[in-house]
């Protein structure tokens, strides 16, 4: 009986290595998992808050209208009364939050341009011009106010004092 | 940027224009190949009993554990964040393919490879720990886990343990192998990749190239050695290899009519892709000089007589054939599958960058690195028993 | 006060008036600011299914979402990263199975005309972004669960644990995910998880002139998406791929992929 351990000597010994080896691992991993990790699922739960505490770089709609409080009133009934601000006027994040930094006017040339220039594979409904031959693409706020396109130019004394 | 946009034609997804998985990638199922093959070519003599390739067994073994050893370094180099990938270990998803690599390399390697070979080798360790000096001796004492006992019964018990590991190891080969085709099989966003077949396609050229390559080594270390190769056990191997071939071929074939015959969404694209894209590596390198040259070649030395000298040179070419179609089906399904768009509108271009991180000079020293580290195991554990040390004071042979 | 004073306040007024007003507003932004999940007691993950619409007849093709996606989530500027992209469909009569797409630049600078009228072609844009599948095959291949689906139904990347391994942007059958090269992780829609947390919609959708995207949250019976499923035949990409995708589509041809 001696002898039959004594010739497993060297198996008993790998053995323990391996169990040696298993019980590293198992120590590893409870030291080295994230915290919590599987307890919403296979993920570590603070994903969600990385993945939600960056600051918006577009502010939102409600936010612009705190301030400009009036822009309801002008939007109303018009086809663009639904469109948000920063669609046209860009990311307002950083103006929301410090109302001394102030944004760029939006081009009355381009930014009517990204969506109404003519294209096949627009709706058929939706208006659309060639700015080579409409008007030969001047200023579409001559005619038009952006924030009610039905009604005329919104600042007529800009237009005069032009002419 | 432009430069990658300029090889695509057609549409692509914009976010599919450039290669994910690169040549890296490709070596990855090469070598697992290899290793997996190499253990079925040693597990014959073992446990089905084919004399023949006995002087094949243990360069096999050692063969299957040198490249196992590279096997992970060209997924680790690939990696984004290669400090991350202990987490493979740490939380492995279970539903992913990939999150059983680990595992599955660990259990091949400790389990099956290290503790076979070691049950192998154990008398000769002990040989050389009590015949050797200084560091070697240290070496070997380690290896031998300090148990100078070699006596009869301890060997007996060695080597019907590792018989039984033997028995473990072909089913764990198949899972090794298998494993690695169903990492491609299971995409079902990827048509070139999911059939069911893949796993299976992807075992028998694993065999067939493991095989290949332990015949080669075996031929070439043989001369190099000076020695006289012994042509029954070349002869042999071959006729697997040749077997093992018309396996995987048939299986490859029927997976190509099946994809011609269904012709589902994807054929138009995929037919477009192997007829131009893919037309070199695929038909001119992998069917017709990697499968047709090498099977008819081998064939011919079943059906005609010929000399040793010209078998030994049809085997050398075959193999070599061999491994350059089972690398090109390695390419073909890893980058063939990355070049057209999940749209089927369109095809991308690889372009193979050389000296970084994933381009052709790490591919090169990744392949090179198992031979190098072969080379030491042969010098450490010598296959050979005539150069093993004087076996006089112990029973059998240690197989 | 005349209108051209109003007008100029809509933009860039200054003046004591309006350093009141603004102030006022960025105390009440900052209350939005405010609302990471752990801190905002209002959302709550086990509250919410997030899901979106796309209405194929109101898109003109702006690629405002493109633009405003890229700023909104810092999304590299090269022309092979989007979160979101629009593409062009060109259908010829019966050749449903050979569109002709294209997306120059995902649609970040817009589309020139390339097609002419009354040529017996059907034309029109499709917006893409990840479909938040709620069983999605990046998330069942992802290794580590680097990528999962959040609670409340966004398919999420934990960057800070995703190896880089790649898996997951080629099991995606919609091409929607990539990796950062400055990160060297995975990257993807998040449906603006920083936004949809603060009780603010999508950079996408905030930014559609159309209203043609829609985020919509299933869990709310009161959100309008439950009216426009009741109300339109949708559809999702790819629906043999059973990956029970939440962007739904409304007018979607049957040509596109």
């Amino acid at each position: 009986m001696r002898h039959l351990i004594k010739d497993k000597e060297h198996l008993f010994r790998m053995a323990a290595l391996f169990v040696a080896g298993i019980f590293m691992f198992v120590i590893l991993r409870a030291v080295m998992v994230p915290k919590g990790f599987g307890t919403l699922g296979h993920y570590r739960p603070g994903a969600l808050e990385d993945n939600a505490k960056k600051t918006p770089v577009f502010a939102g709609k409600p936010a612009c209208l705190e301030c400009h409080t009036d822009m309801v009133e002008k939007q109303k009934g018009s086809k663009h009364a639904a469109i948000n601000c920063e669609a046209c006027h860009g990311a307002q994040g950083v103006h929301a939050t410090d109302p001394e930094k102030k944004p760029i006017r939006p081009d009355p040339k381009a930014v009517c341009l990204v969506c109404h220039t003519a294209n096949v594979a627009k709706p058929k409904g939706f208006p659309q011009i060639d700015p080579k031959t409409h008007m030969e693409g001047g200023p579409c706020n001559e005619c038009h106010a952006p924030h009610h396109p039905e009604k005329g130019p919104e600042k007529p004394a800009v237009q005069e004092a032009k002419k | 940027m432009e430069q990658i946009l300029a090889g695509v034609e057609g549409f692509m997804y914009p976010n599919e224009v450039e290669l994910q998985w690169s040549i890296l990638i490709v070596l990855y199922p090469f070598i697992t190949g290899l290793v997996a093959g190499a253990f079925i070519l040693a597990s014959l003599e073992r446990v089905f009993n084919v004399e023949a390739v006995k002087p094949t067994y243990r360069l096999a073994l050692l063969t299957a554990l040198a490249f196992l050893l590279v096997a992970p370094l060209p997924l680790q180099l690939h990696l984004g964040h290669p400090e991350r990938s202990l987490e493979m270990y740490l939380t492995p998803h279970l539903t992913s393919a990939m999150a059983m690599f680990g595992f599955v390399y660990l259990w091949y390697l400790m389990v099956v490879l290290v503790l076979e070979i070691w049950l192998d080798y154990r008398k000769e360790i002990v040989l050389m720990a009590r015949k050797s000096t200084g560091a070697t001796k240290l070496l070997y004492r380690v290896m031998s886990l300090g148990v100078d006992n070699i006596s009869e019964e301890s060997l007996r018990i060695d080597h019907k343990l590792g018989t039984f590991l033997t028995i473990v190891g072909i089913p764990s080969a198949f899972l090794l192998h298998g494993y690695v085709g169903f990492i491609f099989g299971s995409i079902k966003a990827n048509p070139w990749w999911s059939t069911p077949l893949m796993p299976i396609v992807f075992l028998f050229s694993a065999i067939v190239s493991g095989i290949a390559t332990v015949m080669l080594m075996y031929m070439a270390i043989t001369v190099v050695r000076g020695g006289k190769i012994d042509m029954p056990c070349v002869d042999t191997i071959a006729r697997y290899l040749m077997y093992a071939f018309i396996v995987d071929f048939s299986l490859e074939m029927l997976d190509l009519i099946h994809r011609v015959y269904e012709a589902d969404e994807s054929f138009k694209s995929l037919d477009f892709m192997v007829h131009t894209r893919l037309y070199t590596s695929q038909v001119i390198l992998q069917i017709v000089i990697g499968t047709i040259i090498p099977i008819g070649l081998l064939a011919m030395t079943q059906l005609i007589k010929l000399t040793d000298g010209a078998r030994k040179g049809i085997y050398s070419v075959a193999g070599c054939l061999t491994l350059i179609g089972i690398f090109s089906m390695r390419w073909n399904v890893v980058i063939g599958g990355q070049l057209f768009s999940k749209s089927f509108l369109g095809y991308t271009t690889y372009k193979m960058a050389f000296a970084t991180k994933e381009g052709l000079l790490p591919a090169l020293v990744l392949m090179v690195l198992p031979f190098v580290i072969l080379w030491v195991l042969v010098k450490l554990l010598p296959p050979w028993e005539e150069e093993a040390p004087a076996l006089s004071d112990g029973p059998g042979d240690g197989i | 006060m005349s209108e051209a004073k109003v007008d100029r306040r809509d933009f860039l007024s200054s003046g004591g008036r309006f350093l009141l007003l603004t102030s006022a507003a960025a105390a009440a932004y900052e209350h939005v600011l405010a609302g990471a999940p752990e801190k905002a007691p209002n959302y709550k993950t086990t509250e919410h299914w997030w899901a979106m619409t796309i209405d194929i007849d109101r898109c003109i093709g702006c690629g405002n979402c493109v633009r405003a996606c890229k700023t909104e989530n810092d999304v590299p500027i090269e022309s092979s990263f989007f979160r979101t992209w629009v593409e062009r469909y060109h259908v010829e009569g019966t050749e449903m199975e050979r569109p002709e797409v294209d997306s120059p630049n995902g649609g970040y600078d817009g589309f020139r005309e390339k097609y002419k009228a009354g040529e017996g072609s059907k034309d029109f844009f499709v917006p893409k972004l990840c479909n938040h599948c709620a069983h999605s095959p990046c998330v069942q291949v992802c290794p580590v669960g680097a990528t999962f689906v959040s609670p409340d139904g966004v398919v999420m990347v934990d960057k800070a644990y995703c190896l880089g391994c790649r898996y997951c942007v080629l099991a995606c059958p919609y091409g929607c995910r990539f990796i950062d090269p400055r990160t060297e992780t995975v990257d993807k829609c998040s449906l603006c998880y920083h936004r949809i947390t603060k009780g603010l919609t999508t950079a996408c959708c905030e930014t559609c002139p159309t209203g043609a995207r829609k985020l919509g949250d299933l869990k709310n019976p009161n959100d309008p998406i439950h009216e426009f499923l009741k109300n339109h035949k949708v559809h999702v990409l790819k629906p043999q791929m059973a990956t029970g995708a939440k962007v739904f589509y409304h007018a979607l041809d049957g040509s596109v992929r």
